[in-house]
């Protein structure tokens, strides 16, 4: 017992090393948030790109840039692309390193918020497109009043476990060296040599951030539905 | 007020029509017959260009409308109803009926949700006003949708199969309504499998098949005295059923 207790207080409390844990927190929830942002806009241009040319065969080109981000982008560890961003972009900038992870996850994130947005639009039935397009509608009315809306229900859970992902995703950060949670813990225990504490603290932290992230979304959907 | 020239439309190599000639007065009331497949809804879908021609003229207002960029002025003076009614699931019954109108700048909010109301009363549905479409009838919906495009004030309504989603017993009170619009004078182009409907209410009738019209009369020449002998098996063949 005394062992656990000294080994708690060597992890956690001797030099304020809960301090750490405390930083990694921050970057953990700074970087997913940021990030599912940043996925969320780029997620909501490049679903549009395609969508409008799918529909009026206008934009060539920018429809086979999106696709090709949304290709590279899943076809690829994200591991690598964090680390192309860092090593190979800013090489010889002097960058914040959460920012690196913001961008690097974000742009990570919006291929496949893309994607999950061209399905959602895709689940409105065709009808009720056309039925908008008869009364004289145009393309972005009819987006916006008519598939939007009901879209958003649909993808809103595939949506939040977009979210969850990234906040496990972010773990990867700490191999480029962001202090986020995963780093955090690894500090402490290249000083203490025992990596119990650190790691079943953070995996308790991560746990309650997912579960309080699905509880947040059920709540959402709750009310979309009521609406 | 409509002129269909030469009409074609192909769906890569596939010909779906091939040559449509028609010309739809005002109050017509045009009923297009043939058998599945034969291009009966692609023309209809070409005359408010849901789909876009292959070849061929659509005068309307003295416009070829295939030609214009800007649909949207067009297609709100053409209603189209569909088969599957196609109301927005996730609208009440007052907001299918007001959106339009109001996003197109029509009418402000209030006028549209009066005039809506006064329509609804008209069909004796104005108790749904605050219902989703799934809270009702098949033909409480296909009313609806008739009357979200009645709302544009459209100079000519499509019909596209209007009842062949519904129950039997529901048929009546959307072809009721439909007779309305004729008798107030409202010019329609009607697909529909019900022979006898059109039979009785259409004063134009036209045989499709193949993409083709192979004739085009009064109902009563259709119907009584067919020349065509495709025609003829079409018709023997719908009433030995
Ligand atoms: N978007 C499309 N792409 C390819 N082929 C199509 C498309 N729409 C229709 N077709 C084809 O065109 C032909 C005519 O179809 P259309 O729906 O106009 O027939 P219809 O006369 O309305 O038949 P029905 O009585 O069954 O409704 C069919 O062979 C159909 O498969
Ligand atoms: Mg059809």
């Amino acid at each position: 017992m005394n062992y656990i207790i000294e080994n708690f207080y060597y992890s956690v409390i001797y030099d304020n090393r809960y301090k750490f844990i405390l930083e990694g927190l921050r970057n953990t929830c700074l970087i997913a948030f940021l990030a599912v942002i940043l996925g969320t806009i780029i997620g909501v241009v490049i679903a549009i790109i395609r969508n409008y040319h799918e529909n009026t065969n206008k934009l060539p080109i920018l429809n086979y840039l999106a696709k090709v981000y949304v290709t590279v982008i899943r076809g690829t560890p994200s591991i690598l692309q964090l680390m192309i961003i860092y090593y190979i972009i800013f090489k010889s900038v002097d960058v914040n390193i959460v920012f690196v992870g913001v961008l690097a996850f974000g742009i990570n994130s919006g291929a496949y918020v893309a994607e999950i947005i061209r399905a959602g639009i895709n689940s409105i039935n065709k009808g009720q497109i056309e039925a908008g397009y008869s009364l004289g509608l145009n393309y972005s009315k009819v987006m916006r009043y008519i598939v939007f809306p009901p879209a958003i229900k649909n993808i809103l859970p595939a949506l939040g476990n977009e979210f969850i992902t990234l906040v496990k995703e972010t773990a990867v950060g700490a191999y480029i060296g962001i202090v986020e949670l995963t780093k955090a813990s690894d500090i402490i225990a290249s000083r203490t040599y025992d990596y119990f504490f650190p790691l079943i603290i953070i995996a308790i932290i991560y746990l309650s951030l997912t579960i309080f992230i699905s509880k947040l979304l059920n709540i959402m959907e709750r009310r979309l539905k009521n609406d | 007020m409509i002129e269909i020239k030469n009409l074609k439309k192909n769906f890569g190599e596939k010909k779906v029509l091939k040559g449509i000639n028609l010309i739809v007065e005002k109050g017509d009331r045009i009923g297009l017959i043939g058998p599945s497949g034969c291009g009966k809804s692609t023309l209809l879908r070409c005359v408010n260009l849901l789909e876009k021609p292959t070849e061929g003229e659509i005068i309307f207002n003295n416009n070829d409308i295939c030609k214009l960029s800007d649909l949207s002025n067009i297609r709100r003076k053409i209603g189209m109803v569909f088969q599957q009614f196609n109301l927005f699931e996730h609208l009440t019954v007052l907001d299918n009926i007001t959106l339009a109108p109001i996003k197109l700048k029509i009418m402000d909010e209030t006028t549209a949700k009066k005039e809506a109301i006064k329509l609804l009363k008209e069909i004796k549905l104005d108790s749904y006003a605050n219902s989703y479409p799934k809270e009702l009838s098949g033909g409480q919906k296909q009313r609806v949708a008739i009357v979200r495009t009645l709302i544009m004030n459209p100079d000519i309504i499509l019909f596209d199969e209007p009842t062949s989603a519904l129950d039997p017993e529901m048929i009546g009170e959307v072809t009721e309504l439909i007779s309305t619009l004729a008798n107030n004078g409202m010019t329609m182009v009607i697909v529909s499998h019900e022979l006898n409907f059109i039979k009785s209410f259409c004063n134009k009738v036209a045989f499709i098949n193949d993409g083709k019209i192979l004739e085009i009369g009064t109902s009563k020449e259709i119907f009584n005295n067919p020349k065509n002998e495709k025609l003829k098996s079409f018709l023997s063949k719908i009433k030995n059923k």
